[in-house]
């Protein structure tokens, strides 16, 4: 036994010249991970899908501080791992939130799935550690690329659009992304992602700052949100909720602490989210408005730029991630078992499952702000910065915000799902059971953390990039929350005639594009059929048709000569003709998607160079 | 199962729940008014010093988000679910 130890000093001393030079990205072990996956023997997958993410996990944790994986590239050096006190928080909770993830999701048979969600998370790990605007750039558009799939794998005709009007959207905010960052470069000859000059911002500062709030939604641009976690699949949810628009606050916070308007638009955008949530009949696009809410905190705590405004966005967004989550873990449970989401579908549901009911109560609670959850502790630093900073406007907005949170996501969606009126109908009804053990689990741990968080601050606090000086739990604060909440609940239950749900959708601002598509689209309908026809006609000629001769020649070849011993041949070379049709004729999406990953590329590399 | 059992129970006493809910929010407010449970030199601003200040906000501001939303809601952006269809 007394070996051991100088064996593996010995061992660590040799690896020590190769880590010094090489670093492993977490980043890199999702990667891999999850393209090894579907070689995975089936009976061992389940494992292989909890041992990657932890390993990455593990990975966040043990990184030690400093600047890492600089690579030269041209006139830049790229650098893909800056871990500083932001970065290391920011990675941490966001390695934790894909062990949940996946295990929410763990018997999704589908590889591809986890494979997608993976490299998505990647692209989250790898913006958050980079240390210059270029490596940030390639890691962006990667969460967009891979995070669209998500939308797509739910396999509706909905999700087809959305998934598009998702993607185009995120291509404007990388456009207006990259010209910003190669304005700024121009202007002051650096690549780093540092603090911009936010008392007298450049139009290249404002122009990446477009980029960064349109991941984050900020209205006017916030409207792919709704629409695309609503259609996303029930876990591929569960993982957009929590990493887009985290990684556009962590770049925020990076890039633009201080910045006056973004306290403006938090504000506005707190109040915007909450509004829309009143009229929403679908829970899980309700509960993507309360995510463009509950940014809007994070988004007003950076324009408020002080230590402790800057410590609650991230104490906030790190609570967010794990009871958001929660919440589309809750909703997704639901749409799993019954396969509806909307209010008007369902209801009474306490009787069939009742533990996802309370797990999602817990979310709710936490996001409401509850004393002992980990809203309380989180939220209610942001509110502080704001009175500290005597901005009042901002702090009673947000004010009536979090009241409108707790009406939404604290009472009306647990109400309309578990209680009030039964609108099930009786197919929905046989099928509403508790969900598979591991969504349980997930959702079992996720609560537990919320609870943890909120009672024990020291947890969430010491990972403070900024000194702590703040006691959530004073007899003043208790009770002016408890206040505000429980008579939000008094005019929830008076109100309650009118808040039942209606089967209608709310139009937002994604209606210029979704009805002005419609106009291009009746231009370019015909030119584009008459473009799809004629490249099917030159398929079938060039291909088809020389194939089918070759076929043809072969099965007499077949007859005459070799008779019987490679019958199958011909048959073969026919099929494969047919399938080479098909093959051309692809799946549009992953084109599309490629010639997006391909046309960013080049406009990146045509630009610099 | 108990967490089914003890849902029923309460749904059963409902009438039981509603006025224990009610005393809770009377207590809230009278509690708030008195300074050795509740210490209010912190408070940031003259209004809150009024017992049960924030008991009015919150649904004030619960009663507004309510009204005001399906107002707006009702005035041309709620639509029919196949708006969008073609």
């Amino acid at each position: 036994m007394s070996d051991i130890p100088a064996i593996v000093g010995a061992l660590t001393s040799d690896l020590r010249p190769l880590t010094s030079s090489f670093w492993l990205h977490p980043s890199l072990i999702l990667i891999i991970g999850g393209l090894l996956l579907p070689l995975v023997p089936a009976r061992l997958r389940q494992g292989w899908l909890l041992l990657i993410p932890i390993l990455t996990f593990a990975r966040i944790v043990a990184l030690s501080r400093g600047t890492f994986g600089e690579v030269h590239f041209l006139q830049f050096t790229l650098v893909f791992g800056r871990v500083d006190a932001l970065s290391t928080v920011f990675a941490y909770i966001m390695g934790l939130m894909c062990i949940l993830g996946t295990l929410y999701g763990m018997h999704v048979k589908r590889t591809i799935e986890h494979t997608v969600a993976w490299i998505y998370v990647a692209g989250s790990l790898g913006a958050i550690f980079a240390g210059d605007l270029l490596t940030l750039f390639l890691f962006w558009e990667l969460m967009a690329l891979s995070s669209v799939f998500l939308i797509w794998f739910r396999g509706r005709a909905e999700s087809l659009g959305a998934g598009y009007r998702y993607l185009l959207v995120h291509m404007a905010g990388g456009v207006a992304l990259l010209a910003g960052i190669i304005l700024h470069y121009k202007a002051t000859g650096s690549m780093a992602f540092a603090a911009f000059d936010v008392h007298h911002p450049s139009p290249a500062a404002y122009l990446v700052m477009i980029g960064f709030i349109l991941n984050a939604a900020v209205p006017p641009l916030h409207a792919w949100l709704p629409d695309a976690y609503g259609e996303a699949t029930f876990n591929g949810s569960v993982f957009l909720c929590a990493f887009t628009t985290k990684t556009a606050v962590y770049a925020l916070i990076r890039g633009f602490a201080g910045m006056e308007i973004l306290a403006v638009l938090g504000v506005i955008m707190a109040l915007y989210g909450v509004v829309y949530a009143v009229l929403e009949n679908d829970c899980r696009r309700l509960l993507a408005y309360h995510i463009v809410s509950q940014v809007g905190y994070m988004v007003a705590a950076v324009g408020l730029g002080t230590q402790l405004a800057l410590n609650g966005a991230i104490a906030h967004a790190f609570a967010h991630i794990l009871y958001k989550g929660l919440l589309f873990m809750g909703c997704g449970s639901v749409l799993f078992m019954t396969g509806r989401s909307k209010f008007t579908d369902l209801g009474g549901l306490y009787q069939k499952m009742p533990w996802t009911f309370v797990f999602t109560l817990v979310g709710g609670l936490s996001i409401s702000a509850f004393p002992l959850f980990s809203g309380f502790v989180s939220k209610s630093m942001i509110l502080q910065a704001g009175f500290e900073e005597h901005r009042l406007w901002a702090a009673f907005g947000l004010m009536v915000a979090s009241s409108g949170t707790f009406l939404h996501t604290g009472l009306k969606v647990p109400y309309f799902i578990w209680f009030g009126k039964n609108h099930c109908t009786k197919e929905t009804w046989e099928r509403a059971a508790e969900p598979p053990w591991n969504m349980m689990t997930a959702m079992a741990i996720t609560s537990v953390l919320c609870i943890f968080i909120g009672c024990y601050t020291p947890y969430l606090y010491g990972m403070l990039p900024y000194p702590v000086d703040y006691h959530p739990y004073t007899s003043y604060h208790v009770s002016e929350t408890l206040q505000i909440l429980l008579f939000t609940a008094l005019g929830f239950f008076l109100l309650i005639k009118k808040l039942e749900p209606e089967a209608k959708i709310s139009l937002d601002l994604d209606w210029p594009y979704r009805v002005g598509g419609r106009a291009f689209l009746w231009l370019a309908r015909k030119p584009i059929q008459y473009i799809d026809t004629g490249i099917g006609e030159v398929y079938r000629v060039a291909g088809l048709i020389p194939l089918m001769a070759v076929s043809r020649l072969s099965g007499v070849f077949d007859n005459r000569i070799i008779d019987g011993a490679v019958d199958g041949f011909a048959a073969g070379v026919r099929n494969f003709g047919s399938r080479l049709r098909a093959a051309q004729r692809g799946s549009l999406q992953e084109n599309l998607t490629l010639v997006f990953a391909t046309a960013t590329v080049v406009v990146a590399v045509f630009v610099l160079f | 199962m108990k967490l089914l059992r003890l849902i029923e129970f309460l749904r059963r006493h409902l009438r039981a729940v509603i006025y224990g809910c009610l005393a809770v929010l009377v207590l809230l407010v009278l509690v708030d008014a008195v300074p050795v449970f509740v210490n209010k030199t912190h408070a940031h601003t003259k209004a809150e010093h009024i017992p049960g200040f924030w008991a009015a906000f919150g649904f004030v501001a619960c009663a507004l988000i309510v009204l005001v939303s399906k107002a707006f809601g009702h005035a041309g952006i709620m639509t029919r679910e196949d708006y969008y269809d073609e």
